[in-house]
């Protein structure tokens, strides 16, 4: 592990930091935080201070605070949203590669309609249906991000069900769940991984575009996307202070882009 | 029927029925939906005759799949339905909003297509040197800001502290075209920026791929001289491959055009569909989300299909 590590090039070490700094903050909030996400402690539009190193926003909130929640809830529920998309569409990827047939023809098809509309568009459409929430945003972007996690795992996992050990093990008598878990899935996981990273990037642009556009995560729950769009005005003011949370959105999906460009990069077993 | 009139006729007929389905989602979604949708739009304190007679204007009282045919007569004859919110009609409130999108669009698109294929054609052709690692760098980081991070930064720069362009872009039909570009500049510029990155990294994907065929190299290696490998050699095959991707990215454009008018306050269709989602506007929704759509899938079966016709293996039956 050390030694992979002591491989990786200065990007990738830099995204790993960045990255874990994140995840810690997201973990530990409760405790590094000086105030509560919603707990409003002064004026409106504070300049920095010592008290409030990064001001208020437009409640009186502390925005550091929020900034420290806000990596919680945002990072939090891209991972989620992503964890649901790649359990369902790898499931059923693979499924859809084992059994071929009708139920193959009908999920195929269906991924390919929702892969041809924009996922904004078609997330916009589907929030309008069943109104914008927390739940409901997380299973609408779960739902669009199925389809080409679908496609990816139904084709890596094609050129491994036709293979000679998966004959030998449904030969065998394993059930189609194990012949998923212990044959298929194994020889597939590190192509998954991989598009794990890139999907998370998706989705997290995503939610965070939907939180600023008002129809992702709602107030008063901190996230990285609304606050921008809540404190917009301070920007005609000359004021950094918006750009912060969007510049943290900028920099951990840079960050993520280097570790998956690294891994992509050794997986395909190139020399630089 | 030749081989290849097939497979283009099957790629329309494939966009045209993902485009009929992509119409009825909402009708679809709107029945799937667990409870009463008036009642939830409404909220629980609605007496049950407003929750009828909101049933009744919004159709549901109506068999789906009538409802749907009803919806769908209509779009063929101009009719959206009425806006729940505004109380006028669809096709009114699309009217200007269609050319003000529209404008913003092809706007961006003159500008960001023909630099995203130089910036492409010149890092392939110099790649691993300084300039192909800036610009991959630049790319990289483009692509993953979210745009909204990128307007709001041209707009602390360009508008706030330097003074240059307004910060709102709002135009109407008063003003001249000269007044509209010079408004709509940063919107135009962030849609640029973000358009450009996109486009230059698979430009410069799709040459390498070309530049890497053994006929390449043979042509070098019987002493080709360098522009006329790259003009006579490499162009002809790049073609089909670089026209694919000036159609995607125009595709994303349109999709990207969403969070800009946002930020901008440009009166344009993306404003009006975030607006109608938040008001949860049914009618509205449909009619902007199935015009993004549709614009959106006509740009890819565009691509598709160039990109058969460019082949010459297709051209011949097996």
């Amino acid at each position: 592990m050390v030694k992979l590590l002591k491989s990786a090039p200065p990007t990738a070490i830099a995204g790993m930091i960045v990255l874990f700094a994140v995840l810690l903050t997201g973990i530990l909030a409760p405790l590094v935080s000086p105030y509560g996400e919603t707990q409003v402690v002064g004026g409106a539009y504070q300049p920095w201070s010592r008290a409030h190193p990064l001001g208020t926003d437009n409640l009186g909130r502390d925005m550091l605070s929020r900034m420290i929640y806000g990596a919680r809830n945002t990072v939090g529920l891209a991972l989620l949203t992503t964890g649901i998309a790649f359990s369902v569409g790898a499931f059923l990827g693979m499924f859809a590669a084992l059994r071929s047939g009708w139920l193959d023809e009908v999920l195929s098809r269906m991924v390919d309609v929702l892969m041809a509309v924009p996922p904004l568009i078609l997330a916009l459409m589907l929030l309008a249906i069943v109104g914008p929430s927390i739940p409901n945003m997380v299973g609408v972007i779960a739902v669009i991000y199925v389809a080409p996690v679908y496609r990816l795992a139904r084709a890596a996992a094609m050129n491994v069900v036709g293979l000679d050990f998966v004959e030998a093990a449904r030969l065998r008598g394993e059930g189609t769940f194990r012949l998923l878990r212990r044959e298929i899935l194994p020889n597939i996981g590190s192509t998954l991984i991989a598009e794990f990273g890139v999907r998370f990037c998706f989705v997290f642009l995503f939610i965070a575009a939907l939180s600023f556009l008002g129809i992702g995560i709602q107030p008063p729950t901190a996230d990285w996307g609304s606050m921008v769009k809540e404190n917009a005005t301070l920007i005609t003011f000359g004021d950094i202070t918006p750009l912060i949370p969007a510049g943290a959105i900028a920099l951990l999906t840079i960050a993520i882009n280097l570790i998956v460009d690294w891994m992509l990069h050794r997986a395909s077993g190139l020399k630089s | 029927m030749s081989r290849l009139q097939k497979l283009v006729l099957g790629r329309l007929f494939l966009g045209i029925l993902t485009l009929f389905i992509v119409s009825a989602l909402m009708f679809i979604g709107i029945e799937l939906l667990p409870g009463d949708l008036a009642q939830q739009i409404l909220g629980q304190s609605a007496t049950p005759e407003t929750v009828a007679a909101f049933r009744a204007e919004l159709g549901l009282d109506q068999p789906p799949y009538v409802r749907y045919l009803d919806w769908l007569g209509g779009v063929f004859r101009g009719d959206f339905g009425t806006s729940l919110a505004s109380r006028r009609s669809v096709a009114d409130l699309l009217g200007t909003r269609l050319a003000n999108t529209m404008f913003l669009a092809v706007y961006a698109a003159v500008i960001a297509v023909p630099i995203a294929l130089t910036l492409g054609l010149l890092a392939a052709l110099w790649r691993n040197t300084a300039f192909d690692r800036g610009v991959n760098l630049g790319a990289l980081s483009a692509i993953s800001m979210p745009e909204f991070f990128v307007a709001y930064v041209l707009i602390l720069f360009l508008s706030i502290r330097f003074g240059l362009f307004p910060t709102l872009a709002r135009i109407d039909e008063a003003s001249s075209l000269g007044d509209a570009l010079y408004r709509t500049f940063l919107p135009a510029l962030t849609l640029i920026l973000v358009v450009v990155a996109h486009m230059m990294r698979m430009t410069r994907a799709a040459i390498i791929n070309v530049l890497a065929a053994p006929y390449i190299e043979m042509a070098r290696l019987k002493g080709v001289p360098r522009w006329r490998i790259i003009v006579r050699h490499a162009l002809p095959n790049a073609l089909a491959p670089i026209v694919n991707v000036v159609a995607l990215n125009l595709a994303y454009l349109i999709v990207g055009v969403v969070v800009v008018e946002v930020v901008f306050s440009y009166p344009g269709l993306g404003q009006l569909l975030v607006d109608a989602v938040s008001s949860r506007d049914f009618p509205v929704v449909q009619a902007v989300g199935l015009f993004f759509a549709a614009v959106y899938i006509t740009l890819n079966v565009l691509a598709d299909v160039i990109s058969m016709i460019s082949n010459p293996r297709l051209r011949h039956g097996r």
